[in-house]
């Protein structure tokens, strides 16, 4: 078992991290980007396909760079540091993902490599309201055309991550015959409506509004898509625990700082017992989170499929207790300022909520995992 | 990075695995398996199984009985041994005073005491702590005063575990009264406990059981040679110890066993034979158990593999915190399971009731102290705030 980095990973997360902290070191810029549309840099996004970032995880017949969960992971971190605001997780791990896990070629051939370039943005279009996080689609229905070639979508879809800014919609719907299909709409489609907003952590969702709407079957037409977005699903949750072990560690960095520098009753913070514990506490959070996320990581590099779902429901369960605990405390050892939109540690409190809330709380993994607590001894790390 | 161990860790795994579950008697592993307190010939033999197949004490220098292993494989032998239900050796010998002797005793002191105490020939206590020197260790009184070849020793010790078995204890003793700093003018001292004017009472636990004593020194005469190291230098020695005492502190392996127990009884703990576990409630807390020492195996096995390069990794400090911790979250949850047959903690081997909900209340009772023994937790996370994270 080795948890280190190699040294082609280790240039990597330097690259990126020069980037980004380039890019966003200073969290007045991010507040100026997040404060304008599309919500992003699309420079730095341009920046981010030329390092090679934006496709990492396809193979290289499919433009991309061939690299893995690994290289995933530190990405993410990377950006959960500096609460980057650009949309890797849903374009490239989901979207991109379940056009790299089901499409026929020439799909994979007409996205990503466009996707890894960054001339093309895709987003995944499933969350429907009321149906939490299910893996199947209801609220989206396909039907076939009467001559039998063509399919149309009807119903909405919200929240939908970038919805408004995406080039392309990779979209589940309700199959005539049962099942979830997973379709590609152009968004020059007629009857597709767009309502974009932001969400609370300076992101962007869209309702979309599918009414008669040509779509292309992704991969085999009529196929029950339910396992692959699931799967998709869980390792995007992975993705997204470093996302968040990047946005904690940063949360505690500056919570430390914070406490040997501020003053209160003539001494620094740090003087006062009550809240050098808390911080301890706040650090051993932190780094039982990491190790299970690392481990879910390696479980998705090398264990069997049928392990994924189980590592992403264990490392999610721990990443949302660590997030709240770390994005709580964070705000209240920090005082009033933690509360202001100008300082930086409110919104990395009100990032880890909603990548706790676009894949699945810790109430849901923690429902998965008691499930399945009769069905082993022990848990075992080790294959 | 890199999920699966190599060939030759799990080849080194499945060995360990086949030792403990087939050389060790059953009748010893059984014991630790059903909780029930063992004896002193129990956990003697144990260790002697252990010693001679070069199992008891890997840790120690190789001449003296050590393995030359790695930091993963000491971690395996330890994980695999609680797995299995095996008595791990007696900390007091094998991790606490055999590491000072073999470090910092003189060569007599090596050849008389390492293979006795390796084999558990002596039976050794700790006594550091004093009625008003808990966690604040340094601030001890116990004084050795040397008078010719002997050293004259008055005070008292206290919280010595399992003292009543012990042969010889291991002392922080004050040499020097008038040294400019507590950390100074103290030494660590060997005495044998049969000398006149040692002795030792019993105190007794809320869980009921007798583990811990009271050790008096009344102008007990040791002879010079006992002496480890340097005089006055015995503050360095203890803090050499207690940092081995923090290489497998977290109980990760015994904790995880515990748990599997506790859900091999709740699954016919429910009325009428039916099963705990499918109370949604039950299950939930089950599973989140199950996922914190699951976080806690894998933080000390990246720990384990960072400290390699002789560094202690950081995250180390989060072991003893958290292992503990969980360590009695897991006998709270074990009480909860047993529900009302937990009060039957005096009933006989004639009980209607079955043994585990006999001993859970007192072993609930009897882990409170995991999170104050071995530096509390509140010394581990003042640990954290000012080393790790500058506080």
């Amino acid at each position: 078992m080795d948890f280190t980095y190699d040294d082609e990973q280790e240039a990597l997360r330097d690259a990126v991290r020069g980037l980004l902290g380039r890019a966003y070191g200073d969290f007045e810029q991010r507040r100026k980007t997040v404060a304008s549309e599309p919500g992003f840099d699309e420079s730095l996004w341009q920046r981010l396909a030329e390092m090679g970032v934006l496709g990492l995880p396809f193979a290289e017949e499919d433009g991309g760079m061939g690299a893995g969960p690994v290289e995933v992971a530190l990405v993410s971190e990377e950006l959960g540091r500096v609460l980057a605001p650009e949309p890797f997780l849903t374009s490239v791990v989901l979207a991109g993902g379940l056009v790299a896990a089901v499409g026929e070629p020439e799909q994979r051939a007409a996205v990503l490599p466009a996707l890894a370039e960054g001339s093309l943005l895709p987003t995944f279009a499933h969350l429907e309201p009321g149906s939490r996080w299910s893996a199947t689609a209801t609220a989206v229905t396909a039907t076939r055309d009467d001559d039998g070639d063509g399919w149309r979508l009807a119903g909405v879809k919200e929240p939908v991550p970038h919805g408004a800014r995406a080039d392309l919609l990779v979209v589940s719907a309700a199959l005539p015959d049962g099942g979830t299909g997973l379709f590609l709409v152009e968004t020059s489609a007629e009857g597709l409506t767009r309502e974009g907003y932001a969400t609370h952590d300076g992101g962007r969702a869209a309702r979309v509004t599918f009414a008669g709407t040509a779509a292309r079957p992704l991969g085999e037409p009529g196929t029950d898509r339910t396992a692959a977005i699931e799967l998709t699903w869980d390792t995007a949750r992975i993705a997204a625990c470093h996302e968040a072990l990047g946005a904690m560690s940063f949360a505690l960095d500056t919570t430390t700082d914070y406490l040997k520098s501020r003053k209160q009753f003539g001494v620094t913070l740090n003087k006062f017992q009550a809240l050098t514990f808390r911080a301890a506490d706040l650090y051993v959070s932190l780094e039982l989170a990491r190790s299970v996320a690392a481990w879910a990581t390696l479980v998705l590099l090398d264990g069997a499929e049928s392990q994924v779902g189980e590592a992403a429901a264990r490392a999610s369960l721990q990443v949302s207790r660590a997030g709240r605990h770390i994005g709580q405390e964070a705000i209240q050892l920090h005082g009033g300022i933690g509360m202001t939109a100008e300082y930086s540690v409110g919104h990395y409190t009100s990032h880890l909520t909603a990548l706790e809330h676009l894949l699945g709380d810790g109430r849901l993994h923690l429902a998965r995992l008691a499930a399945g607590v009769g069905d082993h001894d022990e848990v075992d790390p080790l294959p | 990075m890199r999920l699966e161990l190599s060939p030759e860790d799990a080849a080194f795994r499945e060995e360990m695995r086949t030792f403990f579950t087939t050389r060790v008697p059953q009748e010893i592993r059984d014991t630790v398996a059903a909780g029930r307190e063992l004896t002193k010939d129990q956990i003697v033999e144990s260790q002697r199984t252990l010693n001679a197949a070069g199992l008891a004490v890997p840790g120690w220098p190789v001449e003296w009985g050590g393995q030359d292993w790695t930091p993963l494989q000491r971690h395996i032998w330890h994980e695999e041994m609680q797995r299995a239900c095996v008595p791990l050796p007696l900390a007091f010998n094998a991790s606490m005073v055999g590491p000072v002797i073999a470090t910092f005793g003189s060569q007599e002191q090596k050849e008389r005491f390492l293979p006795a105490t390796a084999n558990l020939d002596i039976w050794w206590s700790q006594g550091f702590s004093e009625p008003d020197a808990g966690s604040d260790l340094a601030s001890l009184r116990t004084t050795a005063v040397r008078d010719g070849d002997e050293w004259v020793v008055n005070g008292q010790k206290t919280w010595t575990t399992l003292g009543q078995y012990g042969d010889w204890i291991f002392n922080l003793v004050r040499t020097d009264p008038d040294a400019p700093k507590r950390q100074q003018g103290i030494s660590f001292l060997l005495i044998d406990m049969s000398t006149p004017g040692v002795t030792v009472r019993p105190i007794e636990l809320i869980d009921g059981g007798h583990e811990v004593n009271e050790v008096f020194f009344e102008d007990v005469r040791v002879p010079a040679e006992n002496l480890v190291g340097e005089e006055n230098k015995g503050w360095d020695y203890a803090k050499f110890l207690l940092g081995n005492e923090r290489v497998g502190v977290a109980p990760v392996g015994a904790t995880k066993r515990m748990l599997a127990a506790a859900k091999a009884h709740a699954a016919t703990a429910g009325p009428g034979g039916t099963s705990l576990l499918e109370d949604p409630l039950v299950a939930a807390q089950v599973a989140e158990l199950e996922n914190e020492l699951l976080a806690l195996e894998l933080t000390a096995l990246r720990v384990v593999a960072h400290s390699t390069d002789g560094k202690p990794h950081p995250a180390s400090s989060v072991l003893k915190l958290k292992g503990t911790e969980l360590q009695q979250a897991v006998s709270e949850l074990v009480v909860d399971l047993a529900g009302p047959a937990s009060l039957a903690s005096g009933a006989g081997a004639g009980s209607d009731l079955p043994e585990w909900t006999r001993l859970a209340t007192p072993t609930y009772l009897n882990l409170r102290k995991a999170s104050i023994y071995g530096g509390s937790n509140e010394v581990q996370r003042q640990i954290i705030a000012g080393t790790i994270l500058g506080l």
